[in-house]
């Protein structure tokens, strides 16, 4: 591969596919120096960064029509319910939902869209002894929540779909791991090595053997285009921040009819059909799983998030970052050649643009630290994933994850600034 | 790059690169502790034999970044064979050099150039007499940035646990 031209876009020869200029304008954060030089954003696998739309919603939301919903009959009122069930809707279509209205669950967070799973759907299906299929790549969220309920029922028998050393998932046992499995936790794209599971395969298998399963999509909806039916998964979560909307709103799908046999998770108002002084009727899905006044201005900002997606293109920002993923893995390659390691797939269609790396025997903290003074934000450590760290054999990584507006020039200062970290603990 | 060659000066690479009372002693009769960073997943591993109040000996294993490693390096060189009393002072100084800027985290980001002036917590214990900690006070430039003050402590806490346990067990 030739050196990267001047002007920073072409990779071989062809563009990338969106024009990342023009799309930097959008998000006002980008606009901001730190360390004296531009902001290189290289972490949105722990938090994207929000375009002025997304903010202009929230800011109009709270301006003009705030009001708790589900509630008043005023007219504010009837405004931000609307604008709540619309970013319902927003969130199940995103993910091809075919009955967003029931089968979208507004939550905090991807995590507690998991542990809901477990504690309610879990604690309800599950005996001591029974056994849970998780992969070695999961994200803390979808393994703590079930220990939690193996400890609480007594002792649950946890599996785990081993990873092999070009950061996929071992299928070879997946039979015989699947033999007796209640539900199955995996992770649609790791947020450590970027591998791109294939859920369908796994979801398929597992419901041959009767199987529920879980999705964890906070890395992959936001970078891919996701079909609930395609997936074949039986429940899905993903976070609006992760997917360039506010922070405090998480989504969880599930197919209606298990929906419907859960019972509440938390208790509290809006949950109940009526409630009496010795006890209670829960309200149906999904406002059985959504205690207490929800994240209201942040369901606003997460339909405008989706809403810009949208508008760009789930295919095109998916070809955008497969673009400059495979980019960025010739070119440390080419740079760094054996001073990096790069974890997880090769450049293909399942390797997401999530890169996790030790470079010479530098920490990811002071990888990190050095970064910093050439503005590009990374993520260093164990990205709660310490079972994968462990099978990595690793303490730590430095990750640098890419978003829709992210190009070549961000490669390039990631590298200067690894070089410069090379000589400073050379 | 100021605000990084303060972080990382010459004396804390030299310890991170060659650290020093490296390993581990045979427990019993030392007491072993160990320290974790769960953010970072950084862990040290304190040994450390009391004799007669004095720190007698101690080792330090595990890994981490530059910053915990070398501050276990450099604790190590300053405390072994000191009497207990007085590795208690510096462990208490040396935090309180660390924990100056705990007082300024909810402060403008240090990057900006904003908040990165030292800030004494009202009723602060003691004056921080950087003179007393001899070479430890090059991990001062570590409270420029606030994240890393947890990675300078680890052994720091972990050596004081020790000593309390090994009190609380005598």
């Amino acid at each position: 591969m030739s050196a990267t031209p001047a002007d920073g876009t072409p990779i071989d020869g062809a563009p990338l596919p969106l024009n990342t200029e023009a799309l930097r304008k959008d998000f006002p954060l980008l606009a901001r120096t730190v360390n004296g030089r531009p902001i290189v954003y290289l972490d949105a696998a722990a938090s994207a960064l929000q375009p002025r739309s997304v903010i202009d919603a929230m800011t109009r939301y709270y301006e003009r029509s705030h009001a708790n919903v589900h509630r008043g009959v005023y007219a504010t009122a009837e405004e931000a319910t609307a604008l709540y069930e619309r970013a319902r809707l927003a969130a199940g279509r995103f993910v091809g939902a075919p009955n967003p209205a029931a089968e979208v669950v507004f939550t905090k967070n991807t995590t507690e869209s998991l542990n809901l799973v477990a504690r309610s759907w879990g604690r309800d299906n599950l005996r001591a002894g029974d056994a849970v299929l998780l992969t070695e790549m999961e994200h803390h969220s979808n393994i703590v929540p079930w220990m939690l309920l193996s400890e609480e029922l007594g002792g649950l028998d946890l599996r785990y779909l081993p990873v092999d050393g070009d950061g996929r998932l071992v299928l070879d046992d997946l039979e015989r791991l699947l033999d007796g499995v209640k539900v199955v936790g995996i992770s649609a794209m790791s947020n450590v090595l970027g591998t791109i599971n294939p859920v369908r395969l796994v979801a398929d298998a597992a419901h041959r053997h009767g199987a529920v399963v879980v999705a964890d999509g906070a890395q992959l909806v936001p970078h891919a285009p996701v079909d609930v039916q395609e997936l074949g998964a039986d429940f899905i979560a993903y976070s609006g921040h992760k997917a360039m909307g506010p922070t405090g709103i998480g989504v969880l799908w599930g197919r209606a009819e298990l929906l419907e046999s859960m019972p509440p998770f938390l208790g509290g108002g809006g949950m109940i059909l009526d409630v009496k002084l010795d006890s209670f009727r829960p309200a149906p899905p999904p406002a059985r799983f959504e205690a207490g006044t929800p994240p209201i201005a942040e369901a606003v900002g997460l339909t405008a998030a989706l809403a810009y997606l949208d508008d760009i293109g789930m295919e095109r920002i998916r070809a955008h970052e497969r673009a400059l993923t495979d980019h960025a893995l010739a070119r440390l390659d080419e740079k760094l050649g054996r001073d990096v390691t790069i974890f997880g797939p090769p450049a293909g269609p399942d390797r997401g643009g999530v890169l996790s790396f030790a470079y010479r025997d530098v920490h990811a903290h002071d990888l990190a630290q050095v970064l910093d003074q050439y503005g590009v934000c990374v993520r260093p450590g164990h990205h709660c994933a310490k079972p994968l760290m462990r099978t990595l054999g690793v303490q730590a990584t430095a990750r640098a994850s890419l978003s829709l507006f992210s190009d070549d020039n961000d490669i390039e200062v990631l590298i200067e600034g690894l070089l410069e970290a090379g000589r400073l603990f050379g | 790059m100021a605000d990084l060659e303060e972080l990382y000066r010459e004396i804390i690479l030299d310890h991170y690169r060659s650290p020093r009372n490296r390993g581990e002693l045979a427990s019993p009769p030392a007491h072993r502790v160990e320290g974790f960073n769960p953010l970072c997943g950084d862990e040290v591993v304190v040994s450390l034999l009391v004799e007669d109040g004095t720190l007698a000996d101690l080792k330090i294993g595990g890994s981490g970044c530059s910053i915990s490693q070398s501050s276990a390096s450099l604790m190590s060189a300053a405390v072994k064979g000191k009497p207990l009393d007085e590795v208690r002072r510096l462990i208490n100084t040396f935090k309180g050099m660390m924990s100056i800027h705990e007082a300024s985290l909810g402060h403008d980001h240090p990057h900006d150039g904003n908040g990165s002036g030292a800030e004494v917590l009202e009723g602060e214990p003691e004056e921080i007499d950087l003179d007393k900690l001899g070479e430890l006070a090059a991990l001062q430039g570590v409270v420029k940035f606030p994240v890393r003050i947890k990675c300078a402590t680890l052994s720091w806490n972990a050596l004081a646990q020790g000593l309390d346990e090994v009190a609380a067990g005598a």
